[in-house]
């Protein structure tokens, strides 16, 4: 009885921690909630099946594609598509950021063309990317990259300038020299923030790449999405759409594991 | 002007900041020598410019007029042979106790086994061996400021800035501090310029108490502090410590009712 009242308190405390086991069953009440409501409007005929599949029929085809493989091609295709897109950004947009967010003349030069280009919206650009590049996996890389490079190279260079002044400063009285504190104090210590950075600015390479093929590609899963709408096959869009879910799912956790790996100091 | 290693020289350093009519003196004119082995502390009200001047001294700031040598030499930007314990907590929270204490000698490519060594040393010194492990995210505020001032010696600095490094703490913690910096600094005597605004601290730290007027910050009084060593916090009851006390909060008090 006590311990109900308690853990009734800890529900309705703000800040107030819970039980691993409490947040399990809150979390599966929520999908089972939702799959359920999904199941009933379905298996019930409250809702046509043209515009919303039966869960089995996007479980039959999910099968389906996979037997014959094209499934494993078209997720692969969107896989690559954002890991080289994404990678190439992050390579470029971390020691720039840095350097952008420790010396202030890199900052005067680059800030004001980054957030020109930070603010035009990337789709407005895609023309001129399927004039200039075609429509091979070149121009979906490039859109990925052109949407998530300048706002990473922002949002780096902020977490490199709140880097306590201090701790620079301590680390010149123990004989640090200013070339080495960009990679010795600053990179370090703005670490955990870059790698929040990376796994934000993931979130918008999977959106950009599901733009870039539904406007021009011939493979991926927003390619075969929007094939699907043609036909009429609402339970492939599904299926698309739940892949895509579950691939920022996991990168997402990547990125939680990776920040934890490399900064066990700031859990 | 002494030229051995550890002195350092206040040279008519005047400090202002600011643009045009806002601009403000900070520092007018300082000048005093901090013999070699020597500890001296500076107090004053807050706002004189106490801390500003260390960060001088530190090289980590530019003095608008005058200089500083440490050790015979001007200083023109910081480095290892003027170490510096902050008030703020400055622990590099990536590195564990033990690699902080280390940091130092890292940097002078010290051979591992050497480095390991001084650290067990100071680890020992700080009574924190048994958290050589753990991160500055895990300890309290007072161990945080023994492992930096473990940090900083470790280095082997010819001089130790300090500023107001047990500003933060509670008075409990801030006492067994100064014990701890009484028995760390009678074994090593290095050179040390310590400000503090608290008075108790600086007679029982001090071999001489240095008080600066409120902004813009002067040299008020220089006084000696003659108690013998080793120091105690006991002192703090003796006639000798209460007339030292009552002789600089006179100095000090004028310097307060200007400034409120």
């Amino acid at each position: 009885m006590n311990g109900k009242r308690n853990l009734v308190r800890s529900f309705t405390t703000p800040f107030g921690d819970v039980p691993a086991p409490a947040a399990f069953i809150a979390a599966t009440t929520v999908w089972v909630a939702v799959l359920g409501t999904w199941a009933v409007a379905t298996y019930g005929g409250y809702v046509a099946d043209m515009f919303l599949p039966v869960p089995d029929a996007v479980i039959r085809r999910a099968w389906k594609l996979a037997s014959d493989g094209t499934l494993f091609v078209h997720l692969w295709s969107s896989v690559e598509v954002v890991l080289l897109g994404f990678t190439v950004s992050a390579a470029i947009a971390v020691p720039l950021g840095l350097y952008m967010g420790t010396y202030k003349i890199v900052q005067a030069a680059l800030e004001p063309l980054v957030n020109f280009i930070r603010y035009l919206p990337v789709t407005s650009l895609v023309p001129l990317f399927i004039l200039w590049i075609g429509i091979g996996i070149g121009q979906r890389i490039t859109v990925i990259f052109f949407g998530t490079f300048f706002s990473q190279l922002i949002m780096i260079s902020d977490e490199a300038r709140a880097v306590s002044r201090d701790l620079v400063n301590a680390s010149y009285t123990l004989g640090t020299t200013r070339r080495e504190a960009v990679w010795h104090v600053i990179f370090p210590a703005a670490l955990p923030g870059i790698i929040n950075t990376l796994r934000v600015t993931m979130g918008w390479a999977w959106t950009y790449l599901v733009v870039a093929e539904l406007v021009a590609a011939n493979s991926g899963l927003g390619f075969i999405s929007l094939k699907a709408m043609r036909g009429f096959q609402v339970d492939t869009i599904f299926l698309a759409i739940f892949l895509i879910g579950l691939l920022g799912l996991i990168t997402d956790m990547g990125f939680r594991l990776m920040r934890r790996w490399l900064c066990p100091w700031a859990a | 002007m002494t030229n051995t290693r550890g002195s350092l020289s206040i040279q008519n350093v005047s400090l202002s900041y600011g643009k045009a009519e806002k601009r403000v003196l900070a520092l007018d004119g300082i000048s005093f020598e901090v013999r070699s082995n020597q500890f001296t502390v500076i107090v004053g009200p807050s706002g004189c410019g106490k801390s500003s001047l260390l960060y001088i001294a530190a090289g980590l700031l530019e003095a608008s007029a005058g200089g500083v040598t440490a050790s015979g030499r001007l200083v023109e930007a910081p480095g290892a042979d003027r170490g510096m314990v902050f008030q703020s907590y400055t622990l590099f929270p990536w590195l564990t106790v033990r690699d902080n204490i280390g940091y130092g000698l890292r940097r002078k490519s010290m051979p591992a086994a050497e480095r390991e060594a001084i650290v067990a040393r100071y680890l020992d010194e700080v009574g924190l061996t048994a958290f050589a492990g753990h991160y500055p995210k895990q300890l309290s505020g007072g161990m945080m400021q023994r492992v930096a001032i473990a940090r900083a010696l470790a280095n082997d600095p010819d001089i130790l800035l300090m500023d107001e490094p047990f500003g933060a703490l509670d008075s409990q913690t801030r006492h067994s501090m100064q014990k701890l910096l009484l028995r760390v600094w009678e074994q090593s005597q290095k050179t040390v310029a310590f400000v503090t605004h608290d008075i108790d601290e600086a007679i029982l730290l001090g071999d001489r108490v240095i008080v600066m007027t409120a902004r813009p910050g002067k040299v008020k009084a220089d006084i000696e502090i003659n108690i013998p060593r080793p120091r105690a916090p006991e002192i703090e009851l003796e006639s000798e410590f209460i007339s030292l006390k009552r002789r600089i909060l006179n100095e000090l008090r004028g310097e307060i009712d200007e400034d409120h």
